[in-house]
């Protein structure tokens, strides 16, 4: 078995039992990248140099004896959204091509402290728009499932690496679901944290009271390890939460047995694939062997949260996204006055989803048309969190598919904005409420007749920075599933060494 | 035309900033005049990713301004993004509070006693500079830009249109300087940008109940730019009442060389700035015990130092106007009657000769050019008859250029009043026999022209013969 098949928890331990290097364990993912990332592409930049020094940092401290973090080594794969000093940050969009952070993000510099290797930056939609990471001005990632198929979005580029063993660990970043879509759809788990749990400071802004960063992790028991090192508050960030950070990876063998679990009957409602029904049924059926009292509940605006999200994300972005104007970085147009260079620069620098949300975002907030769409949308939200309230005051988590279908086929979707805004309708109202969900994999589904089998995911919601009985739901659901899904995953990837390699496809997004 | 019949309806929006040693949302210095964009940081720069963080100083001083100024405080308070694009606002959006100010409902109270109403007092942060190779942006080769000032925090003071003439205005911009300038909140200074006054004025027939239409003024950079525009825009748009004219709902530039205002831009086409609450920000929470720790620590502000001098120190009303104008210079009187100095004296020393020599000097209250102690100390000397008021002037200026104690001054320069009867005795003599004439008129009963021999006397011994005793001796010498 090659070092990148350990898993993560296995090659820590033998990095600190010194039985390994943090520099052979970067050696071997490395070699990994080298033979699937001309197939995936899941990769905007790869930075070989720095995080070979990085590994070497690791290896002097544990031949100091020194403690290295609780990482150890581990390479971590970043969303580029994330600001890393003195590396490009794209967020795949052409306008921020070529600029370089200089600064840190506050996940980063607790990844780094905690022992990351970080490995490079990752491909996603443009600023995080999309739910398939076909919205990158460098080209589309492939699922390792199926190369013809998307890996979800817009973290689809983390979640492909961790899916394809080109890293252990990523981080994405989580709007309306852009962790645990892509986690469904390339089978691997996601992690999307309490709003306030881990600091927003560093992660390029999206919707700024929806953002939330999370980690990706071939295992609940990985996820669990990364929240614990960038979790807590954070004097950058006003909105982290100041409560202790608990251990997370020792909270996992808590007893499931007792909780009560609700399934909402209206989200149930909107899971379009029969396949991705039948296997969150079985999920149902292996967590209430658990011991877990599954019953049916209702959150009754489910159905407004699509619309309320397509308010209130756009609006805020409309202004978050200002700021890339020409003036002090990024992309300059060249033009003869200076709102020319405003257009030019903004029209020519941004994608066509991108400027759709603006656009859309501008109008919810303008004179006029505030009270009707971005407070009224506002309003609403409220009535989505007192839902959630209601329901968690009789549930000790909700239940539901991560997404409704399994990944669709490159190019499907994308020239129609509402059926791929469909894919993100179980996962919005859990940012709408600002509470935490995992997506753990749960099964497969085979939408065509001849074509592969495809994961789908286990979405398990928890009240406010309950993030330790979702995980530790999470943590049995998955010992119960993993004799017969750990194979499928590694013969996926051995497949994968056997493909061809595909061409970088970059959608005319202007 | 008859002026008499139009009447004057002004507000204002005062921004002062607030004088923080970082910014309003990160923790640059907020230092004026250092090497351009160095006091920046990803916050205030705007770059991706970058948070801001409330500073708790600003929100305290916020909260000191609205106290001094007798708002009420609101204990919940919200800021929130104005959206415009402008090369000098990073983040194009300013954070301000919209909705939910700080603080509302306070009043300055003019001399006439006429409360001019503040309608509310927020905080907002500042953008940075432009220059412009060229008049302006639009037709400029190019625009250099300084971050350094993005960020600072600044206060928005609106009063609601309660000013009816450039004079009050500009006794409300006075009072309100003053006052928080006491209150130890902002520097205040308009030429340097510290204190930046907008107007909104407008003109109506008197007995109108309708407002009339109000016109923004910009580019006001001292108080004599207030006054002059405000005379203005009254005779311009009065004018134009009378014409049966319509006046344009517009922003207005004043021209300080001509003298004029000129139309920037109307109104109607205003920009629609799309506020909606920073989701960055929680809601500014604040509690009573807090408010009341900010109010215990208020200094004490001018009305009161003015109502202390005059009834207790028995100063003139003048005096203690006067006195008040700073903080620094009541501190350095109060300091001076500390040290047992008698109010008036050294009320008319400070209004005299110091302020004349500081006035020609170009210095600042927070450089008085003596020490209280000194200064006290000369009095002493003046009052023990050491040497003469006219020699003090003297001492004084010597005091100011060398910063010696005046009794050192008075010792090495030999400036001691003569008062032992033998040195005096030498020059009355001396006098006497030089003016035969003016003794014999004196001795004939023309009392006037002793002071011309005292005045003789006092030239010989270079003003030092202590004149009270000169009179005596004169009169004692020639009549007996
Ligand atoms: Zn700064």
């Amino acid at each position: 078995m090659e070092i990148w098949e350990l898993g993560a928890k296995n090659i820590r331990e033998q990095v600190l039992r010194k039985e390994i290097s943090a520099q052979e364990v970067l050696d071997s993912f490395l070699a990994r990248t080298a033979e699937v990332e001309p197939k995936i592409h899941a990769y905007i930049e790869l930075i070989e140099p720095q995080a070979r020094l990085d590994a070497a940092r690791v290896d002097a401290l544990i031949m100091r004896g020194e403690d290295p973090g609780p990482l150890a080594g581990l390479p971590v794969a970043l969303k580029d959204n994330l600001n890393l000093k003195g590396v490009q940050c794209t967020c795949a969009s052409r306008i921020l091509e070529g600029y370089i952070s200089p600064y840190d993000a506050t996940a980063v510099k607790k990844l780094r402290k905690a022992g990351a290797v970080f490995t490079g930056k990752t491909n996603c939609d443009e600023f995080a728009m999309g739910s398939s990471t076909e919205n990158s001005a460098f080209g589309v990632t492939r699922n390792p499932w199926d190369l013809q198929r998307v890996p979800g979005g817009s973290s689809g580029g983390s979640a492909a690496a961790v899916a394809a063993g080109m890293a252990p660990l990523s981080l994405g970043s989580d709007t309306g679901g852009s962790i645990r879509q892509p986690a469904s759809f390339t089978g691997v788990c996601g992690l999307k944290p309490t709003y306030g749990r881990v600091s927003r400071y560093g992660l390029v802004a999206f919707g700024s009271s929806l953002d939330q960063i999370g980690p990706f992790g071939n295992s609940v028991w990985d996820c669990a390890l990364a929240l614990e090192a960038i979790a807590g508050e954070d004097p950058r960030d006003g909105t982290t939460s100041k409560r202790p950070v608990p251990r997370y990876t020792e909270g996992l063998k808590r007893p499931v047995k007792g909780l009560v679990a609700g399934v909402p009957r209206e989200m149930m409602e909107l899971v379009t694939d029969p396949g991705v029904r039948r296997e969150f049924e079985r999920a149902l059926k292996i967590i209430s062997d658990l011991g877990v009292t599954v019953v049916e509940t209702s959150l009754p605006t489910t159905e407004y949260c699509l619309d309320v999200y397509y308010i209130i994300a756009p609006s805020e972005a409309s202004s978050n996204l200002a700021r890339f104007d020409g003036v002090r970085y990024g992309r300059r147009a060249k033009a003869r006055d200076l709102d020319e260079m405003y257009y030019e620069t903004r029209g020519q620098g941004f994608g066509i989803e991108v400027q759709r949300r603006i656009m859309l975002g501008t109008f919810a907030l303008s004179a006029g048309y505030y009270d009707a769409y971005y407070l009224r949308a506002a309003r609403i939200r409220t009535l989505v969190r007192r839902d959630f309230d209601k329901a968690f005051a009789a549930h000790d988590v909700l239940l539901s598919p991560t997404a409704p279908m399994v990944a669709f086929k490159i190019g499907e979707r994308v020239d129609d904005p509402l059926a791929m805004y469909a894919a993100d309708v179980l996962t919005v109202p859990v940012n709408l409420a600002g509470i935490p969900a995992l997506s753990v994999p749960c099964g497969f589904s085979r939408p065509d007749e001849s074509g592969p089998e495809l994961p789908c995911g286990l979405q398990i919601m928890g009240k406010p920075y309950d993030e330790e009985t979702v995980l530790a739901l999470g943590y049995a659901f998955e010992e119960a599933c993993s004799d017969w899904f750990v194979p499928k995953t590694a013969a996926m990837r051995k497949s994968l060494s056997s493909q061809e390699e595909c061409e970088v496809v970059v959608r005319d997004t202007i | 035309m008859s002026e008499t019949q139009y009447e004057l309806n002004v507000g204002l929006e005062v921004h002062v900033e607030l004088a923080t040693a970082s910014k309003m949302f990160c923790r640059c210095k907020t230092k004026f005049g250092d090497p351009p964009n160095t006091n920046v940081c990803p916050v205030c720069m705007g770059l991706p990713g970058a948070l801001p963080v409330a500073n708790e100083e600003a929100v305290r001083l916020g909260v000191m301004a609205a106290l001094a100024l007798n708002c009420r405080v609101n204990l919940s308070s919200r800021f929130d993004r104005k959206n415009y694009f402008y090369p000098d606002l990073p983040k194009a959006y300013q954070i301000s509070q919209f909705e939910e100010p700080l603080a509302v409902s306070g009043y300055v109270e003019l001399a006439s006693g006429k409360r001019i109403r503040i309608r509310r007092l927020h905080l907002e942060e500042d953008a940075g500079k432009s220059m412009h190779a060229g008049d302006d942006i639009t037709t400029a080769s190019y625009s250099l830009l300084d971050y350094n000032r993005s960020g600072v925090p600044l206060a928005e003071i609106v009063s609601e249109p309660d000013i009816s003439s450039p004079e009050e205005a500009r006794e409300y911009l006075e009072k309100m300087q003053r006052t928080l300038r006491f209150a130890g909140v902002s520097d205040v200074k308009m030429e340097e940008g510290s204190m930046r006054v907008d107007c909104n004025v407008s003109v109506r027939r008197k007995g109108e109940a309708q407002m009339g239409v109000p016109v923004e003024l910009k580019n006001l950079s001292s108080f004599r730019a207030v006054t002059r525009a405000l005379a203005y825009e009254y005779d311009r748009q009065s004018r134009l009442i009378e014409q049966g004219k319509r006046i344009a709902r517009e922003t207005r530039h004043w021209d300080e060389d001509k003298g004029v205002t000129v139309s920037l831009r109307a109104k109607e086409s205003s920009q629609d700035y799309r506020y909606f609450p920073d989701p960055d920000l929680p809601r500014l929470e604040l509690d009573e015990a807090f408010i009341e720790s900010v109010q215990r620590a208020m200094p004490r502000l001018p009305n009161q130092v003015v109502d202390f001098y005059v009834n207790v120190l028995g100063l003139p009303k003048y005096d203690a106007e006067v006195l008040t104008v700073d903080p620094n210079l009541v501190k350095f009187f109060d300091r001076c009657v500390e040290l047992g100095g008698e109010p008036k004296p050294v009320s008319n020393w400070l209004m005299g000769d110091i302020m004349a020599y500081m006035n020609a000097k170009g210095l600042s209250y927070d450089t008085i050019p003596v020490t209280p102690e000194n200064l006290v100390a000369m009095l002493g000397l003046i009052k023990d008859g050491v040497i003469s008021g006219k020699i003090a002037k003297d001492v004084l200026i010597k005091m100011f250029e060398t910063g010696k104690a005046p009794g050192d001054i008075v010792k090495e320069e030999g400036l001691e009043q003569v008062s032992d009867d033998a040195s005096l005795s030498v020059i009355v003599d001396s006098v006497i026999a030089a003016n035969p004439e003016v003794v014999a008129q004196f001795k004939a009963g023309k009392d006037k022209v002793l002071g011309f021999l005292v005045g003789q006397v006092m030239k010989a011994s270079k003003g030092r013969a202590n004149p009270a005793k000169v009179n005596i001796m004169l009169r004692e010498k020639i009549l007996s």
